[in-house]
C-alpha cells in the first residue's frame, strides 16, 4: 500500500513534467505540423540554467533566501523563451514553405546544436566574473533552492514539500496555459492557425507573430520543467548526454500518446506516461523503463495513431 | 510481313552480347580489383593506423550508402540506423565468439586469409546482415501506417529499445564447457551488457570491409537505374502519385528498410571484428544513428557517390582536426541546419559525383569517346 501510494505520488510528479514538456511539442506541432526536436534541449537548458543561475547568484550551498526559487525559475523561464524566439525566427521561419522533412532535419540540426555548444568548456572572460556558460562536460549538482521538508504522511508516504511543489507548480502552468489557449483573444488566434494558416491570416491574424508567440510559450514551459526536474533529481549529467534526449523524446512521446496538437491531451498523455514509466519500474524491472515508454508509444501509434484524445484527420490528396 | 520486319529491327536494336557482359561485369572487376589492391598493396604500404582509418571510412561508407536508401531514395526518414547495426553487430559477435568457442575451444583467430575463421567470419557477417534484416522488416510494417515525423520518432525509440535491451545482458560471458550445456537461444542473454562484447577475434580486415563495401556500392547503384529503383524515388517524389501509376508504396517501403537494415546490421558485424574498437551499446547510440542521417543529408539525398563522399570526410575530419575535437558537433549541426537553408536537397542532390559539369567535362576530355 506504503509502496502502491509513493509510485503513484512520484508518477503524477515525473508525468506532470512530463506534460509541461508536451504541452510545448504538441502547441507546436497543432500549428506547423513538425516534431520541434530541439523542443526537449530547451528543456535540459532549463535546467542548466537554473543551476548556472542559482550558482552565479550566489544561492549554492547554505540556505538560500526564499525569493530564490522564484527569481531562479522566472530567470530561466524567460532565457528559455527568448531562446525560443531566436530559433523560430532564424531556423524555422525561412522553411515556413519547405517540405515537412527539411524542417525536420533543421530540427535535428538545431537540436545537436544546443546540445553540443551547451557542453562546451565555459568561456574564459565569463567564467573569471563567475559566470560558468556553456556549462562544460563535466555533471553538475543543483543546490535545493526548496527546504526540504516532509508536509505530511499518509500511510507511510511523505509527502515532500519539492513533490508538492513540482505538482503544484505545473499543474497551475498547465491551468494557466489552458486559461490562455481556451480564454483570450490569443489562444483563439491560436487555435484559428493551427486550423488554418491561410484563412487565419484572411481573418486579419498576424500568423509569424502567432507562430513566435507559441514557440515562446512552449519554451517557457519547458524551462519550468527543466527547473522543477533539476530540484527534483539534481544531479544534472552534461547536456549532450543521452538521459536529456530521452527524457526529450518520452514527452513527445506523451503528446503523441495524447493526441498531437491536443492541448488536454498532452496533458492527459504526460501523466499517463509518468504512471506507466513508475508503475513498470516499480512492480517490474526498474531497468526497462524506457521500453516500456517506447512500446506503448508503438502500440499507441498502431492502434489509435491519432492519440487518445486526438481526432482522427483523413488525408487529403 | 510486318511482324517479320518487326524481328528485324528487335535484333537491330539488341546490343551486342560481348560488349553488354563486358560493361555488366566491369564495375564488379573494378571493385574486386580495387578490395585486392586496398588488402595486399595499400594496408600493408601504409601501416596499422592508416588501416584502421581506411577500415573505419569503409564501414562508414556501407552505413551512408545503405541509410540512404531509405532516406534519399525512399524518402522516408529513419534515425535508429545505429540500432541496426547494433543488431548485426551483436548477432555476428556471437557467431564467431561463440562459435569459435564450440568449434575450435578459443575465440581466437583462426588460420590466415580465408581459413576457417575468417569463413566463420563470413557467414557472421551475412547472419548479422540477415538479423538485421528481419528487424527491418518488424520495425518497417508498423511504420507503414505513419507519416516522415512519426517513423522518425518510430525508428529513434527503436534504436533506443536496442540499445537498452542490450545493456541489460549479463556481462560474464559463457565459457566453452558452460556453452556445450546450454541451449542455443539462452546465448543472446550473455554479451556482455553495458560494458561491451569484449575479447571478439579481429577479423575484420581491408578485404572484407571492402569487400562489402563494394556489394553496397553495386546493389545502391544498380538498385537507383533499375525500374525498381525508380519505385523507391517514385515513392519519395509522390507517394499519391506513385500509388495511382500502380506502385505497392508500403511494399517498397518495407523493402527500403529492409534493404538498408541488412547493410547496416554487415557495416555492424564489420565494426565488432575491428582492431581497436569495443561493441558496446554505448557507441552504438543514437550519436551513431545521427552521424550516419549527416552523411546522407550533407552528401545529398539520393546521391549515393554523395553519400560516400560525406561518409569519407566525415571519418577523415574528426582525425584532421584533433586539437578542436570539441568542436566537431557544433560545425556537424551547424552545416546541417545552414544546408537546410541554403541547398535544402544536399550538395548533391539526387546527382552522382560524375554528373556534375565540372567532372564531366574533364571526363570527356580524358576519355574522348564518352
Amino acid at each position: 500500500m506504503t509502496r502502491l501510494l509513493q509510485t503513484l505520488m512520484d508518477g503524477v510528479a515525473v508525468g506532470s513534467l512530463y506534460a509541461l514538456i508536451a504541452l510545448g511539442y504538441t502547441m507546436v506541432y497543432g500549428i506547423l505540423k513538425f516534431i520541434n526536436f530541439a523542443h526537449g534541449d530547451v528543456f535540459m537548458l532549463g535546467a542548466w540554467v537554473s543551476f548556472t543561475l542559482a550558482a552565479t547568484l550566489g544561492f549554492a550551498g547554505g540556505a538560500p533566501p526564499w525569493f530564490a526559487a522564484p527569481l531562479v525559475l522566472l530567470g530561466s523561464m524567460a532565457l528559455c523563451g527568448l531562446l525560443g524566439f531566436t530559433v523560430e525566427r532564424l531556423a524555422y521561419r525561412p522553411l515556413r514553405n519547405a517540405p515537412r522533412i527539411n524542417v525536420l532535419i533543421t530540427a535535428i540540426g538545431v537540436s545537436l546544436f544546443i546540445e553540443n555548444t551547451g557542453q562546451l568548456e565555459p568561456i574564459g572572460w565569463l567564467a573569471e566574473r563567475g559566470l560558468a556558460f556553456p556549462f562544460g562536460t563535466r555533471p553538475q549538482r543543483m543546490p535545493a533552492l526548496l527546504p526540504d521538508a516532509t508536509l505530511f504522511e499518509v500511510v507511510g508516504v511523505q509527502v515532500k514539500l519539492v513533490d508538492v511543489l513540482v505538482i503544484g507548480i505545473a499543474f497551475a502552468l498547465m491551468g494557466l496555459l489552458q486559461w490562455l489557449v481556451f480564454g483570450t483573444k490569443l489562444g483563439r488566434a491560436m487555435r484559428a492557425v493551427s486550423h488554418d494558416p491561410k484563412t487565419a491570416a484572411l481573418m486579419g491574424i498576424d500568423v509569424d507573430r502567432v507562430i513566435s508567440f507559441t514557440f515562446v510559450v512552449g519554451s517557457v514551459l519547458a524551462a519550468a520543467a527543466g527547473f522543477l526536474a533539476a530540484e527534483k533529481y539534481p544531479s544534472l549529467n552534461q547536456p549532450a548526454h543521452s538521459t536529456w534526449i530521452l527524457l526529450g523524446l518520452k514527452a513527445f512521446v506523451a503528446a503523441v500518446v495524447g493526441g498531437i496538437g491536443n492541448v488536454r491531451g498532452a496533458m492527459a498523455g504526460g501523466l499517463l506516461i509518468g504512471m506507466v514509466e513508475l508503475f513498470g519500474a516499480a512492480y517490474l524491472s526498474p531497468q526497462l523503463r524506457d521500453v516500456y515508454v517506447f512500446s506503448l508509444l508503438i502500440v499507441v501509434l498502431l492502434v489509435k495513431p491519432e492519440g487518445l484524445l486526438g481526432k482522427a484527420t483523413v488525408e487529403k490528396v | 510481313m510486318a511482324s517479320a520486319s518487326l524481328q528485324e529491327r528487335a535484333r537491330a536494336l539488341t546490343p551486342p552480347a560481348l560488349p553488354t557482359l563486358v560493361r555488366a561485369w566491369l564495375p564488379v572487376l573494378v571493385l574486386g580489383g580495387l578490395t585486392l589492391l586496398l588488402h595486399f598493396v595499400v594496408g600493408p604500404a601504409v601501416g596499422p593506423y592508416y588501416s584502421k582509418l581506411l577500415m573505419d571510412i569503409g564501414i562508414n561508407v556501407i552505413l551512408a550508402v545503405s541509410l540512404n536508401i531509405v532516406n534519399g531514395f525512399t524518402g522516408q526518414f529513419s534515425i535508429g540506423h545505429a540500432g541496426f547495426m547494433a543488431v548485426g553487430g551483436y548477432t555476428a559477435g556471437m557467431v564467431t565468439y561463440y562459435g569459435g568457442l564450440s568449434l575450435w575451444g578459443s575465440s581466437l583467430p583462426q588460420g590466415g586469409f580465408l581459413g576457417p575463421g575468417e569463413l566463420l567470419f563470413a557467414l557472421s557477417c551475412l547472419l548479422g546482415g540477415l538479423a538485421a534484416a528481419g528487424l527491418g522488416y518488424i520495425v518497417g510494417l508498423p511504420s507503414l501506417r505513419l507519416r516522415g515525423d512519426y517513423l522518425a520518432l518510430v525508428t529513434l525509440g527503436f534504436g533506443e529499445i536496442v540499445r537498452v535491451l542490450v545493456q541489460q545482458t549479463d556481462d560474464v560471458l559463457f565459457s566453452a564447457e558452460e556453452l556445450a550445456a546450454v541451449p542455443v537461444w539462452t546465448l543472446p542473454t550473455k554479451v556482455g551488457g553495458a560494458l561491451g562484447f569484449t575479447g571478439l577475434p579481429f577479423y575484420t580486415s581491408l578485404f572484407w570491409v571492402y569487400l562489402f563495401v563494394s556489394l553496397t556500392l553495386l546493389v545502391a547503384f544498380r538498385l537507383k537505374a533499375s525500374s525498381h529503383g525508380r519505385a523507391y524515388l517514385s515513392v519519395r517524389e509522390d507517394e499519391i502519385a506513385a500509388e495511382a501509376m500502380g506502385i505497392p508504396t508500403t511494399r517498397i517501403k518495407v523493402r527500403a528498410f529492409v534493404l538498408a537494415a541488412a547493410f547496416a546490421g554487415i557495416a555492424g558485424a564489420l565494426f565488432a571484428h575491428e582492431v581497436g574498437t569495443t561493441l558496446n551499446p554505448r557507441e552504438l547510440g543514437f550519436q551513431k544513428s545521427f552521424e550516419a542521417v549527416i552523411m546522407v543529408v550533407l552528401g545529398g539525398m539520393g546521391s549515393i557517390s554523395g553519400a560516400g563522399l560525406a561518409a569519407v570526410v566525415i571519418t577523415l575530419l574528426p582525425e584532421a582536426l584533433r586539437s578542436v575535437a570539441d568542436y566537431r558537433m557544433v560545425v556537424y549541426a551547424l552545416a546541417l541546419v545552414v544546408m537546410m537553408l541554403v541547398r535544402p536537397q544536399g550538395l548533391l542532390g539526387l546527382h552522382e559525383l560524375w554528373d556534375l559539369p565540372l567532372v564531366r567535362r574533364l571526363l570527356r576530355r580524358g576519355g574522348g569517346a564518352r
